[in-house]
């Protein structure tokens, strides 16, 4: 049965009315409007659907509403404002690194995958800002991209790395 | 500067902030009225099109502001047409790239395209071209009677009119024609079929920009739809949601069965398993059964809670019996070609070899499950999707709804990448249904079993190839003997609401396969015999998928050229010069060897005893559209390096060198990204897409069940784009793909000097092959 449930979404609280089993995606997209996160599988096997739970990528369409209620949602919309709060920075960006660098790289066809691309590619960001091919390339396994961008989502990460490292050596902001 | 999609993009969102909602839509009085930029000319105003292509202002609004709309019926599939498109647009009028605009695609606004076929650019884009050109000699005849100079004494730059002798004399288009129509006809460059270009008759037709002066077209223009995708804002028809909506789903067996004999029909439905979710409505018509609430997750639930009892399918052969059922099959035989006298030279060639190979089912596997949303009143219909032509999913709604098609308005929001006829017709079908039996609008978002199991697949196929050599390497006789099937019309939602009897066999599947073999005239070979099997019904629904039967295909051509090269001792490159003689299938092969720095040595000339054996392989592609298309042919050679696991049977694709000559490539970035997007599709068919099924049933349901590439192996890739300024444009979007599946095929003899003849290369057909190699204890040959 339904119920009422708060919950933290790009650092507004909200406060919705569904049943408690119901996959946070449909919240996101049916109740907030949000147009990150999108439908791909239902099944957590593609990454469409992927947003930060408390800096943490998760699959939306398997977890949940009620699992999340306690933790802060990041979905694409919220993500350059989330990148500046952990990087710091004093002005918010428009766009995160990677967002950035996919846009030079031209990497984008269909787009529709990028959602997870970018949200686990930005997670794994801040984990290691620095990371080896072979460490973006097992981070990044479990995201399809059927018009085939692995190669230019690489390129892209690698390109995001240096924009965020130089930031870090004129800002000499911490990498949370 | 924002194009109109983005204008509109944020109108929602303002709406958004207005309503907390997303929604997009229009009153019913609205829903046959055009939206948009101002609707001028006479074609258009509230009626339904495709509007007359004679007329200008079909094609073009020029605005006050200096900047021009382009009301082209072809849409954004992932691929950057529309970048393409407005590229060519502006060279031809005079503007810079950012001051021609795009829109919606909408049956109510634009002209009539269809997305398939590579025919963006290689028709949309000659007509475009023709009549940009001549709405650019229109805004100079205007600017000619108000400046009161000659028209050679005339010049545009960025869609100002200057007079050469005084500069400061000087008119801009938005001044001459700022939202008023052109009221002006034209040849259109008239076409026969799907893209069979025809000569134009009237002699005083504009001509076209000399290409030596092209500025826009042939440059390197960053895609206009990218910033959006990357942000978040960018609408695909998934996120589509519109007042008073239901959320529907369609409830079917899980995976089709034996398609061409029989319908799924239903025996009961149980609607009291699905009493627990309160406000569900099901919706059955004949065999079409649906769900639809107010909340998405109740749709979900009900969908697969609800029991429905089918009757028993057809029974199927199972994936391990496909082939062996194909060649037992009572065929229909056609002899496609039979060019001098193959019997003979088999007898008498120095060198002779024949084998089978085989290819599977594969899927489109579209990253986003279609998804379709329909407002269906008594008198007219309103129908959002991602259809790759929306003039024909006007007709296909009519005719479902028994309305007439200017009843009917369709408009394209982006799904996925979708390459070819995946499940949109059948989405947008479905919510019609839905939405009229129902009375209000209804969204259909399919699951992602839905999408797998009802997919029109690429086709299987086997073929059995002969070929001989003589003694100085050149291919004397060549045999094709192919096995198809056809597969049933009309759409699978159609056939279960309406009861429309399945056709047992459509010829499509057979045409295809026929024009492949009848098209192929890349090497030079004497004796050519070319025989097509059609197999009746009784097997899956088969459409189009990205280069439709062309990774089969050019699977077994290559495969057995290189066969007869290894027979002949020579190099698979330098065995290729010697069998062609067309500068353009010889510049792709020069082009992706050079980049993989191919040194010459022959296949399975360097095996080694190691676990990890490496091998390389070349492969040429194409992808035929038409009988008779001449010069609309695209050239495609790759190579590959490969790995392959001898103690897993796990190949790895290390390094894609994909080249393309597509004639004039008006934006050669967007080329490079389709050719690494090849790349990667064509590895993936070759070492992991198979649709599998069972006696009764499809089972590839999921990405478990139907793997396909993942990023941590994917290769490297090398794309590289033979810019040919005088050629015609043509396709991009496919050629590679066969090449690279082909150039998979031949890398794995070379690294193990076994022959598979059967794709995908998954690992056990890897480690069967092996062991049997080894068990045969023959030597590699």
């Amino acid at each position: 049965m339904a119920n009422e449930i708060r919950l933290r979404v790009n650092e507004k609280t909200h406060t919705v009315t569904a049943a408690p089993e119901t996959p946070l995606l449909y919240v996101l997209t049916d109740d907030l409007s949000l147009q990150g996160p999108r439908f791909g599988c239902g099944l957590g096997q593609c990454g469409c659907c992927s947003v930060l739970a408390d800096g943490i990528e998760i699959r939306s369409c398997i977890t949940p509403v009620s699992k999340i209620a306690h933790k802060s949602i990041t979905t694409l919309e919220g993500l350059p404002a989330y990148y500046a709060s952990r990087m710091k920075l004093k002005q918010e960006p428009e766009l995160h690194p990677l967002q950035d660098a996919l846009i030079a790289e031209q990497a984008v066809q269909c787009g529709y995958c990028y959602n997870g691309q970018i949200i686990k590619g930005a997670e794994l960001l801040f984990k290691n800002p620095k990371p080896t091919e072979a460490q973006v390339r097992a981070a990044m396994n479990g995201h399809l991209c059927r018009c085939g961008t692995y190669p230019r989502i690489l390129l892209a990460i690698q390109r995001a790395s240096k924009t965020i490292l130089a930031l870090s050596k004129t800002e000499g902001v911490a990498h949370a | 500067m924002r194009s109109a999609d983005d204008a509109r993009e944020l109108d929602r969102r303002e709406f958004l902030k207005a309503t907390g909602s997303l929604v997009v839509g229009f009153s019913t009085t609205e829903t046959l009225a055009a939206q948009g930029p101002p609707i001028i000319g006479a074609a258009r105003g509230t009626a339904s099109g495709p509007p007359d292509e004679a007329q200008l202002d079909s094609y073009f609004a020029i605005h006050p502001n200096n900047t021009a709309t382009i009301l082209s019926g072809y849409v954004e599939l992932g691929q950057g047409g529309p970048t393409a498109l407005r590229q060519i647009a502006a060279e031809e009028l005079g503007l810079d790239f950012e001051q021609v605009l795009t829109v919606r695609n909408d049956t109510s606004v634009c002209t009539n395209g269809a997305t398939y076929a590579s025919m963006t650019v290689g028709v949309g884009g000659v007509k475009l071209r023709a009549a940009a050109a001549e709405a650019r000699r229109a805004l100079l005849m205007l600017a000619s009677e108000l400046l009161r100079v000659p028209l050679e004494d005339l010049n545009v730059e960025k869609g100002v009119v200057r007079t050469k002798s005084d500069p400061q004399r000087s008119v801009t288009y938005g001044e001459l024609l700022g939202d008023k129509p052109f009221n002006r006809k034209y040849e259109a460059v008239p076409y026969r079929g799907v893209g069979l270009e025809l000569p134009r008759t009237n002699p005083n037709n504009a001509p076209p920009k000399p290409r030596g002066e092209y500025t826009i077209v042939g440059q390197r223009i960053p895609r206009f739809d990218i910033p959006n995708k990357v942000s978040g804002r960018y609408t695909y028809i998934q996120h589509v949601r519109i007042p008073d909506m239901l959320h529907g789903r369609v409830v079917w067996p899980r995976g089709q069965g034996a398609y061409a004999v029989s319908n799924p029909k239903v025996i009961s439905i149980d609607e009291h398993s699905i009493q627990d979710i309160a406000g569900v409505k099901i919706v059955r018509r004949g065999n079409f059964v649906g769900v639809a609430a107010e909340r998405e997750w109740d749709t979900v639930r009900a969908a697969r809670q609800l029991k429905v009892t089918w009757d028993t399918f057809a029974p199927l052969p199972g994936t391990d019996g496909l082939h062996d059922s194909f060649r037992a099959a009572k065929t229909k035989d056609l002899i496609v070609a039979d060019t001098g006298d193959a019997t003979a030279a088999f007898q008498k060639a120095a060198h002779v070899a024949s084998a089978s190979y085989l290819g599977p089912y594969q899927s489109h596997g579209t990253m986003a499950p279609n998804c379709a949303v329909a407002d269906v009143k008594s008198d007219s219909a309103l129908v959002m999707c991602s259809d790759q032509a929306i003039y024909q999913t006007r007709s296909a709604v009519a005719q479902f709804l028994g309305l007439s098609p200017d009843r009917v308005r369709v408009q394209f929001y982006s799904g996925s990448n979708t390459f070819g006829s995946s499940c949109y017709v059948e989405a947008a079908l479905a919510a019609a249904l839905m939405s009229k039996e129902l009375g209000r609008p209804v969204r259909v978002q399919f699951s992602r079993e839905d999408e797998f199991g009802w997919d029109n697949y690429a086709p299987a196929h086997l073929a059995d190839l002969r070929g001989a050599v003589d003694e100085s390497g050149k291919i004397v006789a060549f045999e094709y003997q192919g096995w198809g099937h056809g597969s049933p019309g009309p759409s699978t939602v159609a056939q279960l609401a309406l009861g429309v009897a399945p056709a047992v066999i459509d010829p499509s599947g057979g045409g295809l396969f026929q024009l492949r073999l009848s098209q192929n005239d890349m090497y030079d070979i004497p004796n050519r015999r070319i025989i097509d099997h059609r197999i009746p019904g009784g097997y899956l629904r088969i459409g189009a998928l990205r280069a439709p039967l062309d990774p089969p295909y050019f699977f077994a051509q290559e495969g057995m050229l290189d066969e007869l090269a290894h027979l002949a001792r020579l190099d698979p490159y330098e065995f290729r010069k010697r069998n062609i003689s067309h500068p353009r299938w010889l510049g792709v092969l020069k082009a992706a060897t050079d980049a993989a720095n191919w040194m010459p040595r022959g296949a399975a000339s360097n095996i080694s005893n190691a676990r990890i054996a490496t091998g390389r392989g070349i492969g040429l592609g194409t992808h035929h559209v038409l009988m008779n298309q001449g010069d609309r042919i695209t050239f495609a050679a790759a190579v590959v390096e490969i790995e392959v696991n001898k103690d897993t049977g796990v190949v790895v694709a290390k390094h894609v060198y994909g080249a393309m000559d597509c004639g004039l490539a008006v934006n050669p970035a967007i080329v490079e990204s389709q050719i690494v997007g090849m790349s990667i599709h064509g590895t993936s068919l070759a070492l992991k897409e198979e649709v599998t099924f069972d006696h009764a049933h499809v089972t590839s349901l999921d990405w478990n069940s139907y793997p396909a590439l993942r990023f941590g192996e994917h290769p490297a890739v090398t794309p590289i784009v033979i810019q040919r300024i005088n050629e015609k444009s043509t396709g991009a979007g496919e050629e590679v793909l066969p090449a690279v599946v082909a150039a998979i095929g031949n890398a794995f003899f070379d690294a193990t000097g076994v022959r598979l003849r059967q794709f995908p290369l998954t690992p056990r057909r890897v480690l069967a092959a092996l062991k049997s190699a080894s068990s045969n204890a023959q030597p590699i040959a």
